[in-house]
């Protein structure tokens, strides 16, 4: 019988939290992080969260959407060159890149909500770093073993079988590494007809070197920096602090219940003492290196895989599960005093978080619903302000622009409004003081046309009067109306 | 410099021996990978300066064995982008010009060509757009002394108004009632009373108005019609209209009648190329004014 009872329950080696294990106090150097591999009800969800995101990542470039002939018909493109995005039925335009910002403000918003309500559930599970590496640590332990093994092989001199087993696992994550860069590009490109172009060496340079440059980030930040990343490299922990309360779920150590803790000898009583045997299965499991029974801490990420490695020793000594769990502050509280807990979702924070998303959110819809798809801009000519003609009528010179957004050639009316008398005559179109004109533009683009409007000097009250242009699509009967000045000299 | 070496008792590292207000600086080496950027910087300036412009004489400086200038450069860019236009300036060169308009790619490079042109040569009179200024005529409107087609305008740049080395030039020259003694004083006060009611305005004296319409048939509507209209075969301007190029007021009038003044503008034909000034022609033809 070993001396250490607790061997037989996990396999505890020389387990360390990375704190215990830094020797220099001033740097942190980097103390190479081996996760153990768990199963258990959050692994599974893990799991399951990590193949939908991937299988949305990979393939949603390859979506068709039918929008006509010309247009393209990838679901989910940006068009860069041709200066339009496309989302399904949405086509945005470059002056409309405010509906981006707000799409930004309500990711923004629902993480903030997320985090609120459930910690850091957005980092634990969702987070591309934390998706990525945990491909990557998934193919590493399959070519290279679980944890012991792993360090062990680090640990053993060079032979075939340790070269072979590291090619290998870098060769995997390389490739694994271009799939992605690979997918990012094809979001700004026409899929099928870019990979046969990339293979084919016809793609342009900055596909390539995008595609490389990705492909170099993943492999780095999943390969090689992973937890670093989570710890050194983003605000994100930084200021969850502010965003987290009482009520937050946290993946939390319930030391009312664990402590003191200590190897427990099978048999013996479990009296005056806490369910914590000190095995430290969940530091090992950790993918940043860390002991949640530290408490909260800025290097965890929320993940809950301790949860399900300390579930396992627990049915193994046949103690209660969830010694460590999602738990509130605030619940942990009561329960080390012996009273119910109680979990509180709507408190003033998530009632502020949820007003604000769904008001973002129904001015967007709003926004995107009644988009109009002609727009009309109109810029008066800086010189001359206005000419004065041979028979004492004023004229303003405008450029007028219509911005026609649908795949079809719009025919529209272009009147005046504002003041009295005002006739228009159109550069090149052979109108001339008319009070009605017909233009066209051609689909998906802009029709700018010069246009002259004459008033007659005594319909002029001031040296600057408002002038309203109305353009109205003829085929669909809806106006759009621009109001800009009209010049005249001092009365 | 400190003379003491002293260690930092929780590290083991070396101070540099300063303290501001108890807290000393360790004496921590560069980071390597720092290091290694510097003496990479270092290697790179060693090689830039044997290759590229680097070091001066007194008198001019040591070019580098690449031999690169970025006069050149430049020069070798204008030259691509000379080449560039070429096609479009040989078609603009050898186009008809109402053929020219009816061109959309090629109509918008003459327009914008045209632009260019004209704030370079003809701006600092007839103002930006066409505005004109006082005694400079404006071109944005619908009054032309020579004409305001196509043809008219592009004859107009090619051989210029009263620009003597050019044979063909356009030319007009009115008497100096006044100066030469043909009118008296009276008398042309009389003929600019007259000149206002031609283009429906209100004569400060009628009846100097009626005096002088008998002086007008008499000596200027030979030139400028009886109604005032104008004859641009010989540049006479009308004078029935609102627009006054030398001033509306009676005294302007008046002072314009006695010594009369007579623009000039220089011919363009030579000083630029024939695709410059077809592009000039469409631009002032596009300003508002065009027939």
């Amino acid at each position: 019988m070993p001396d250490d009872q607790t061997q037989l329950y996990a396999d505890t080696g020389d387990v360390q939290s990375r704190e215990e294990q830094k020797k220099a106090p001033l740097f942190a150097g980097h103390v190479k992080v081996y996760p153990k591999k768990v199963a258990g009800v959050v692994r599974r969800y893990k799991w399951a969260v990590l193949i939908g995101l991937l299988a949305i990542y990979y393939l949603a470039p390859w979506l068709r959407w039918d929008r006509g002939a010309g247009v393209p018909d990838q679901a989910i493109l940006i068009d860069l060159p041709n200066r339009r995005a496309y989302f399904f039925f949405i086509e945005i335009w470059p002056q409309e890149v405010y509906y981006l910002t707000v799409i930004l403000i309500v990711a923004a918003l629902g993480l903030f909500l997320a985090t609120s309500l459930f910690g850091r559930i957005w980092c634990g599970f969702t987070c591309p770093q934390t998706v990525w590496t945990d491909l990557f640590m998934w193919v590493e332990r399959l070519i290279e073993g679980d944890r012991n093994a792993r360090m062990r092989l680090d640990k053993a001199r060079i032979t075939t079988g340790k070269a072979a087993r590291k090619v290998s696992k870098h060769a995997v994550w390389l490739i694994i590494a271009f799939a992605t860069g690979g997918a990012w590009v094809l979001y700004f490109q026409n899929a099928p007809s870019f990979v046969v172009d990339f293979f084919t060496g016809q793609a342009g340079v900055g596909s390539y070197f995008f595609v490389g440059l990705f492909t170099a980030t993943t492999y780095l930040l999943a390969g090689w920096a992973r937890e670093q990343v989570c710890t050194y490299m983003c605000p994100w922990p930084r200021f969850q602090a502010a965003l987290l309360d009482e009520d937050s779920l946290v993946v939390t150590y319930q030391s009312w219940r664990g402590d003191p803790r200590g190897k427990h000898k099978r048999g013996t009583s479990w009296d005056d003492r806490g369910d914590c045997i000190d095995c430290k299965a969940c530091v090992s499991v950790c993918p940043t290196g860390i002991d949640i029974r530290d408490g909260i801490q800025l290097e965890c990420i929320g993940c809950g895989l301790c949860i399900d490695a300390c579930n396992d020793i627990m049915d193994k000594v046949g103690r209660p599960r969830e010694l460590i769990t999602f738990d509130s502050e605030r619940n942990q509280a009561l329960a080390a005093e012996g009273k119910p807990k109680r979990m509180r979702i709507v408190r003033p924070r998530t009632i502020a978080y949820v007003v604000v998303l769904a008001l973002l959110i129904g001015a967007m819809a709003i926004g995107l619903s009644s988009r109009s798809t002609v727009e009309l801009t109109l810029a008066h000519d800086r010189s001359p302000l206005f000419v004065t003609l041979s028979d004492g009528d004023i004229r303003n010179g405008y450029e007028v622009r219509i911005l026609n957004k649908t795949h079809e050639e719009g025919l529209y009316t272009l009147g005046l409004d504002g003041i009295e008398g005002a006739t228009m005559s159109i550069a090149g179109q052979a109108v001339d003081d008319v009070i009605e004109a017909t233009l066209t533009a051609q689909p998906d683009s802009i029709a700018s046309y010069r246009v002259f409007v004459t008033v007659p000097a005594a319909d002029l009250t001031s040296d600057r009067v408002p002038l309203n242009f109305i353009l109205t699509d003829v085929s669909t009967g809806a106006t759009v109306r621009g109001e800009e000045a009209f010049r005249g000299p001092e009365p | 410099m400190p003379t003491k070496v002293e260690k930092d008792a929780l590290t083991g590292t070396e101070t540099t021996g300063h303290e501001w207000d108890g807290i000393k600086e360790l004496n921590n080496p560069l980071p390597r990978w720092w290091l290694y950027i510097f003496y990479a910087t270092i290697v790179f300036s060693a090689v830039w300066v044997v290759l590229y412009p680097s070091i001066p004489w007194l008198n001019g400086y040591f070019g580098g064995i690449l031999g690169y200038q970025q006069r050149e450069v430049i020069e070798d860019q204008i030259a691509d982008a000379r080449q560039a236009q070429a096609q479009f300036l040989d078609a603009i060169a050898e186009s008809d010009l109402t053929a020219l308009s009816e061109d959309p790619d090629l109509f918008q490079f003459a327009l914008t060509g045209g632009e260019a042109a004209y704030n370079n040569n003809c701006a600092p009179c007839h103002g930006l757009g066409g505005a004109g200024q006082a005694n400079y005529p404006v071109l944005a409107d619908d009054v032309w002394l020579w004409g305001g087609s196509m043809e008219d305008i592009h004859h107009t740049l090619d051989v210029g108004v009263r620009w003597e080395e050019n044979p063909d030039t356009r030319f007009s020259l009115m008497p100096a009632y006044g100066t030469l003694g043909i009118f008296d004083r009276d008398q042309i006060r009389d003929v600019a009373n007259y000149v206002l009611t031609l283009s429906g305005q209100a004569a400060p004296d009628p009846e100097a108005a009626e005096r002088g319409a008998a002086l007008y048939a008499e000596q200027c509507a030979l030139c400028h019609m009886d109604d005032g209209s104008g004859d641009r075969l010989q540049g006479s301007p009308a004078l029935n209209d609102q627009l006054w190029l030398y001033g509306g007021e009676l005294e302007e009038i008046m002072a314009q009648i006695s010594a009369p003044r007579h623009g000039v503008m220089p011919a363009w034909g030579g000083r630029l190329d024939p695709a410059t000034l077809n592009m000039l022609t469409l631009y002032v033809h596009s300003l508002g004014g065009g027939e």
